[in-house]
């Protein structure tokens, strides 16, 4: 087959010829800096040693915290929304639900982050829709009322934009999976829930992790809805990092703290594939 | 007994379908609520706290932004602008590479398309900001050419993996039946590949010019403050606390994006979509 498909295909030479210029612009605009960055996170003047990491410790050791728990924290509810809106639109019984359910949660998933993080700018605000809303019910008290823009904001923002990712991976899979199992389990009394847990999520883990990842990458590399929600301390690596190239031209620091930020992300990379090692095979 | 089980069982479906209402009810305000807000404050001439809705409305903001010399107008154009040339360019070396990993014989072609991935897996930042000091020694900084590279490199994933699926989608028996028929190979390529993978490969076009729009780090390093494109133009003003200007350049972000959603699926056919990252 493969043969088949190659037969008349270039050969090796005009292949390799064909793919250099887009092997070359990730070399040079991606691994270059890549390496700069290391080499500039580890140098101080004139030598190699930890200088960098020590002030970007001593400085934002508490964003750091914040950054990981905040990363930690969404990627959670992401998830916990995700499995419930796949998991209704799977199991649930009211059609007409369904189709409404279906139609609405996608809408965030086109919206670029900037334009979200504006969008959270004026609903989280003290004089938002949101707290508006809540006292036009009578849930909220005027004088109560209070800006949601800060750690809270950059929560709600991130897992406002990225749940329709996931839960569209996650729908997809759910979709496919074999009913009869589901059905054979409802005929002897299952609840849904409990079908949910015990019967669908492990089957459809693999596509939920992947979503999951890709969303905590994503969280650790968007700068504007933290830079547009909440810039004051504590807040979150990507803003430092700016911080400190803007104001002071601190490219030492700045790159320790891109290193840390890479080790953050990297951790979750590294359980990932132990654990697709784990189970025998590359993970899928 | 009956009845009143009968009851029991009718008041239980009562509670459920009053529950299905309420969260699907909340869903639509979490969702709709923060862009009917962006909405409202795109048609506002004045609107200050404690007032829950603005006191006037109106477009003047709208006039002011889209003169021809207006601030969104000019940013618009940038950003168009830069978007062409960042497809021109990823288009430019994503075609080629495409068609050699899925046609051509090439060593290590699983890691190659993994490497496509990469900058996508690194917290994008960390790496924008070097990019921005290596192009500031080549004079790159500031410069449109410097900001297309960049969103050319955050798009470059998604051109070769979509224009890779869409390469492999097209049924090699047609080339190599038009070469036997005397069709140089070049011919064969221009005459028949092409056209036949060209949805996916337009899809893929779409999908980097969205990506440029809607870039904001690589232009926030690279680009600023000379280049204005529209996210910049949000950034600043939603800073500035201009709200109006902030919310009608996300409108004008939230329309082109909101129209893909609606049509990427007749241009991605479930053949292509089912090839992509093999």
């Amino acid at each position: 087959m493969a043969t088949d498909t190659q037969a008349n295909g270039p050969n090796r030479i005009i292949s390799m010829v064909l793919v250099a210029p887009s092997l070359l612009m990730i070399a040079l605009l991606f691994l270059y800096p890549l390496g700069f960055s290391v080499v500039s996170a580890f140098a101080e003047s004139g030598s190699w040693g930890l200088a960098n990491f020590y002030k970007a410790y001593q400085f934002y050791s508490r964003d750091i915290l914040f950054t990981i728990v905040i990363v930690l924290i969404s990627t959670a509810l992401v998830g916990l929304f995700a499995i419930a809106i796949g998991g209704y639109l799977t199991l649930g019984e009211n059609p007409r639900a369904v189709a409404i359910l279906r139609w609405l949660y996608r809408w965030p998933l086109f919206i670029p982050f900037i334009v979200s993080a504006q969008l959270m700018r004026t609903f989280l605000a003290k004089n938002g829709m949101m707290n508006n809303v809540l006292i036009e019910l009578g849930l909220l008290d005027q004088l109560q009322s209070v800006s949601f823009l800060d750690w809270r904001g950059i929560v709600v923002t991130f897992v406002w934009k990225q749940t329709p990712f996931v839960a569209l991976l996650v729908a997809g899979a759910m979709a496919a999976l074999d009913r009869t199992t589901i059905e054979a389990a409802r005929n002897l009394g299952a609840s849904r829930l409990r079908i949910l847990i015990e019967i669908i999520i492990p089957q459809i883990a693999t596509t939920l992790m992947v979503g999951l990842i890709l969303t905590y990458v994503v969280i650790m590399s968007v700068l504007s809805v933290p830079l547009m929600i909440n810039a004051q301390s504590p807040t979150m690596l990507t803003v430092d990092m700016a911080f400190r190239i803007n104001s002071y031209g601190d490219y030492g620091v700045a790159n320790a703290l891109g290193i840390i930020s890479y080790l953050i992300t990297g951790i979750v990379a590294w359980f990932y594939l132990r654990q697709g090692l784990d189970n025998g095979g590359s993970p899928k | 007994m009956m009845t009143s089980r009968k009851n029991t069982f009718s008041l239980s479906l009562g509670i459920s379908a009053i529950a299905r209402v309420l969260i699907l009810g909340l869903l639509a305000f979490v969702i709709f609520g923060p862009i009917t807000n962006m909405l409202l404050w795109a048609v506002a001439e004045v609107w200050y706290y404690p007032h829950k809705l603005p006191l006037e409305w109106g477009f003047s903001f709208w006039e002011r932004v889209f003169r021809p010399q207006g601030n969104a107008m000019e940013s618009l154009i940038t950003s168009v602008a830069i978007a062409v040339l960042t497809v021109i360019v990823s288009m430019a070396v994503a075609i080629p590479a495409g068609y050699a990993l899925a046609r051509g014989r090439l060593p290590w072609r699983n890691i190659i398309l993994l490497l496509f991935l990469l900058p996508q897996a690194f917290p994008a930042v960390a790496v924008h900001m070097n990019i921005a000091r290596i192009f500031y020694g080549l004079g790159l900084t500031g410069t449109v050419g410097g900001v297309v590279l960049v969103h050319a490199l955050q798009g470059l994933v998604f051109a070769v993996w979509i224009a890779t699926a869409a390469f492999s989608a097209v049924d090699p028996e047609l080339e190599s039946a038009a070469r036997s028929v005397g069709a140089s190979r070049v011919r064969a390529f221009f005459d028949i590949t092409l056209p036949l993978a060209l949805p996916g490969v337009l899809a893929s076009a779409i999908f980097v010019f969205l990506i440029s729009m809607d870039e904001f780090t690589g232009t926030y390093f690279v680009g600023a403050p000379d280049v204005v494109t529209v996210p910049m133009l949000l950034f600043t003003s939603s800073m500035e606390g201009n709200y109006q200007i902030a919310s009608i350049s996300s409108l004008i972000l939230l329309v082109p994006s909101v129209l893909f959603m609606l049509v990427i699926e007749k241009f991605l056919k479930a053949d292509v979509l089912a090839k992509v990252g093999t």
